[in-house]
């Protein structure tokens, strides 16, 4: 990983930590209340899919679906380093990937969905 | 003649819990963990939404309700503010290059920005999810 990679992939771990650290309090409070068994009418079907399906609900969720993924693999890697494991090059291709992959899906799903034609 | 720096002797594995910052240090790492379980989540929601089945995203739903979950979700929120949000919002003047956050009365303010865009994102997504109805 030279030097460049590095300074690029702490951009979007640093884009991402600000991200989590603001959104996913409330995130993980929507996922309590539907845990719980209360569904907001917001995240009923109709309103949900036409979120998604919007320019600005379909950014959003992308945004926050990559930036999470490079966030969390950015800071595994050095979590794995921490912890003891020395194979950084091994660490690296694997977290990275998965982030890659996890935006590749989030990106695919979100063209696919799209508003029922009335 | 070659140099030999003293390299002071540190374990790889368990350093950390030496110290109470190191501990803390180690914990707010952990966060990741968090970060990842949630990424998986809302892309299994996003599998579901796509489908264009209304059947399917209350199927993904009604998965979601477990008791399990609610204790996951409960620890997930505290132990993600504690080490992550807090936290983050605390450093953020540190690691702004601006020359005003030397000042300590310029760094709260960049603090205290941070929290009101917290306070203000966490209303616009509870709006939109629909929490402040019925």
């Amino acid at each position: 990983m030279s030097i460049a990679n590095k300074a690029f992939v702490w951009l979007l771990f640093a884009a991402g930590g600000t991200l989590t650290a603001l959104l996913f309090p409330v995130l993980i409070a929507l996922f309590l209340l539907v845990a719980a068994g209360v569904v907001p009418s917001g995240l009923e079907y109709e309103a949900m899919h036409g979120f998604a399906s919007s320019i600005i609900g379909r950014t959003a969720l992308f945004v926050v679906v990559s930036l999470s993924a490079w966030h969390a693999a950015h800071r595994m890697r050095i979590l794995a380093h921490d912890l003891g494991i020395r194979a950084d090059r091994a660490v690296a291709w694997t977290v990275y990937s998965l982030a890659a992959i996890a935006t590749v899906t989030a990106a695919v799903l979100l063209a696919v969905t799209r508003s029922p034609v009335s | 003649m070659t140099r030999r720096p003293y390299v002071r002797p540190m374990p790889r594995a368990g350093w950390y819990l030496r110290q109470p910052r190191y501990r803390a240090y180690m914990l707010r790492e952990a966060t990741c963990l968090l970060v990842a379980v949630y990424t998986v989540l809302l892309i299994s929601a996003l599998f579901a939404l796509a489908s264009g089945e209304p059947g399917r995203w209350n199927g993904w739903l009604a998965s979601q309700q477990h008791v399990g979950w609610i204790v996951f979700h409960a620890f997930a929120l505290m132990f993600f503010w504690s080490f992550q949000s807090a936290p983050w919002f605390m450093l953020a003047p540190k690691a702004m290059p601006l020359p005003l956050a030397r000042f300590p009365a310029a760094a709260r303010l960049v603090v205290a920005a941070h929290y009101l865009t917290w306070l203000a994102l966490s209303g616009l997504v509870l709006w939109l999810a629909g929490v402040f109805e019925a």
